[in-house]
């Protein structure tokens, strides 16, 4: 990469960043100034699903494998930064079979969910090294069961997790701009990558992966490395969760957690981190809005039996049409870098322009 | 001590078990061989077959009509399916298409969710579904035998149907080398809505045992079926009609042996034992048990 594309690289990271970033911190200000609770959760929650969703975009936008098992991985980090942020008296009444090791360790919450992030890192760098060489059928096949291998350890291994039941007993620690913060840094996190040179190498074997392998693209390492930072997001979006929600079950990190994320990045674009942020807006917003009407309907009993569901099955039509007639999400290929610079020229042949210095 | 009896009881179990495990992976197998396309829809025909026999319960119609009427809708259903989900994605990417499964799925189970009830729903079951005959001893549950039984004369058919017909050797032509077969001359679309609707039928007879073990549906009944699917169809290996059935016995047998040996502990994790194997599977020898070694392809 030459000084001059590597200066650029930066000159528009910046600008994404305050288009982008600025759009969310305009976003946080109003909700803060407008005060209502209800608002503060909706807005908190789609920070954290903006980091769920730039992870994802992270590994299944730029490999090009749809990933089930990311929110396995947020899973993770929800348990892990719980284990680590009770204070050993809730721990002693939540997990009462807690291995001893781990029922005095209190580290402030920053850290934990730090750790949060670091666990899921972890278990994706191991777990992951011997199925980065798979694609097609088998890359979806050994997502899928890995998703069900972890929620299967989530609900039976009681002693971390108290098994099917809910863990309780964490204390408050994520707010609306803590969740902003994470969320900003995230999509610095996720650009970087996607510019890096192994992102644009792990873009490469998305599209040509013969090719890709012939200019000598080592493809496991890069997809490797894309899984486990990806992991590590979610790890994170887990841990800050978790320290919002406060009590939760398996059942949270299971198939429809994961059809939402995926359906905010595939209706945005998986291609870009643009695409993955207007995504998680628009459908959090749709969303919510869908199940503020049912409650209405079911306020005020418009049939004689309470409905539910309304949301998923809009969702999953909104998700069939776009597939249908916009495959490449709302934002396609051009991030929102500004609208002038050489970024015009730079995704027309994206890959080639740069190669070797 | 396993005596005699409980032997016989445990080849029994095996062989239903196993019968169903085979169709179920047969039908996934049949499309994905043509489509390349992992159809997460196919859980919720089974979910189909339940609600269609749940809304016709009551009505004048014998048991009989009602559960051909219910294997026909599911069969509808997956081709509708094709015809207006998947075939408009068909040309974008494989991804493409998984992720419209995946919504097809959603939406399938919500529209139960939405349009009847979260709760379960009983199904209506004949009488002899909860019947056992003693042989020797030990109790056989006649829906077993019903389901082995029925189960073979299915792959019987279904063996005759791709042996012996034009359009079962077109699709079988296809799953080879689909465009050379379109350049023979077959209807692309026909022999993908034929698929289809092949994977709905066999969906649906499997369907009619899978409730008549549990008795009642629920909108996330569909699951556990396609995840055995995917499992039996990754161990037979995805590219062979063969190694579907194969893999459904394997699955079955493994399944039937961990009840049966292995301490409550263990059974616990069984569905994360038995995915780690189709990992392990699908590392060392992605072909399957009976699939040649793949060629190369981009």
């Amino acid at each position: 990469m030459t000084e001059v594309a590597r200066s650029g690289h930066f000159v528009r990271l910046w600008r994404l960043l305050a288009l982008l970033g600025g759009g969310l911190i305009v976003i946080a200000l109003i909700t803060q100034w407008i005060g209502s609770p209800i608002l503060t959760r909706f807005v908190t929650v789609m920070y954290i699903d903006l980091i769920l969703v730039l992870g994802l975009q992270m590994y299944m936008g730029n490999s090009g494998i749809v990933a089930f098992a990311h929110i396995g991985f947020m899973g993770v980090g929800a348990y892990a930064s719980a284990l680590f942020s009770m204070s050993p008296v809730m721990k002693s009444m939540a997990l009462p079979d807690l291995y001893p090791i781990l029922a005095d360790v209190q580290i402030p919450y920053f850290w934990a969910v730090l750790v949060g992030g670091g666990v899921s890192a972890a278990v994706a760098a191991v777990v992951g090294w011997p199925l980065m060489r798979l694609s097609d059928f088998a890359a979806v096949i050994t997502q899928f069961a890995l998703l069900v291998i972890m929620h299967t350890i989530f609900v039976h291994w009681s002693a971390i997790t108290n098994g099917p039941r809910t863990l309780f007993g964490l204390d408050r620690h994520t707010y609306l701009f803590g969740a902003l913060a994470w969320a900003l840094a995230m999509l610095a996190v996720a650009y970087w990558f996607k510019e890096s040179k192994i992102g644009l190498q792990l873009r490469a074997s998305r599209d040509e992966r013969v090719a890709a392998a012939g200019v000598g693209i080592n493809i496991v390492l890069v997809r490797w490395t894309g899984f486990v930072v990806s992991a590590f997001l979610a790890g994170v979006a887990g841990a800050l969760w978790a320290h919002f929600i406060l009590s939760f079950q398996p059942s949270a990190f299971y198939l429809r957690e994961t059809f939402l994320i995926m359906g905010m990045l595939v209706i945005g674009g998986p291609g870009t981190i643009t695409g993955a942020l207007v995504g998680t807006i628009s459908v959090t917003v749709a969303f919510e809005g869908l199940r503020a009407f049912e409650n209405w309907i079911n306020i005020h009993q418009v049939f004689p039996f309470p409905i539910s569901g309304l949301t998923d099955v809009t969702l999953s039509i909104a998700l069939i049409l776009m597939l249908i007639y916009r495959p490449g999400g709302i934002v396609e290929r051009l991030e929102l870098t500004g609208w002038r610079g050489p970024w015009l020229r730079r995704t027309s042949e994206e890959a080639p322009a740069e190669g070797n210095p | 001590m396993f005596s005699w009896s409980d032997w016989f009881g445990f080849v029994i179990s095996f062989l239903s078990l196993g019968s169903l495990y085979a169709v179920m992976a047969l039908g996934l197998v049949i499309v994905y061989g043509i489509l390349r396309l992992v159809n997460f829809a196919y859980g919720e025909y089974i979910m189909i077959v339940g609600y269609t026999l749940y809304l016709l319960h009551g009505g004048p119609l014998p048991w009989l009509v009602m559960a051909v009427l219910a294997v026909l809708v599911a069969a509808l259903a997956s081709y509708l399916t094709e015809r207006i989900a998947f075939r408009p994605v068909r040309s974008n990417s494989v991804t493409a298409m998984l992720i419209t499964s995946f919504a097809v799925s959603t939406l399938f189970r919500n529209a139960a969710l939405l349009f009847i009830s979260p709760r379960s729903r009983v199904v209506p079951l004949p009488d002899l579904f909860s019947e056992g005959v003693n042989v020797a001893g030990t109790i056989i549950q006649i829906r077993d035998v019903l389901a082995i039984v029925v189960s073979i004369v299915l792959l019987l058919v279904l063996t005759l149907l791709m042996k012996r017909t034009v359009l079962g050797i077109a699709l079988r032509a296809a799953a080879d080398k689909f465009t050379m077969t379109r350049l023979l001359g077959v209807p692309a679309n026909l022999m993908i809505g034929a698929a289809f609707a092949i994977s709905g039928t066999l969906a649906g007879v499997v369907g009619l045992f899978w409730l008549g073990r549990i008795g009642s549906v629920t909108p996330l009944i569909g699951l556990e079926p396609l995840i055995i699917a995917f499992v039996a169809s990754v161990l037979g290996g995805v590219e062979s009609l063969v190694g579907a059935v194969l893999g459904g016995y394997v699955l079955a047998l493994i399944t039937v042996t961990i009840n049966n040996f292995l301490p409550q502990s263990f059974v616990d994790y069984r569905q994360a034992f038995i995915f780690a194997i189709v990992i392990l599977v699908l590392l060392v020898r992605p072909q399957g048990l009976v699939g040649q070694k793949a060629e190369v392809k981009s």
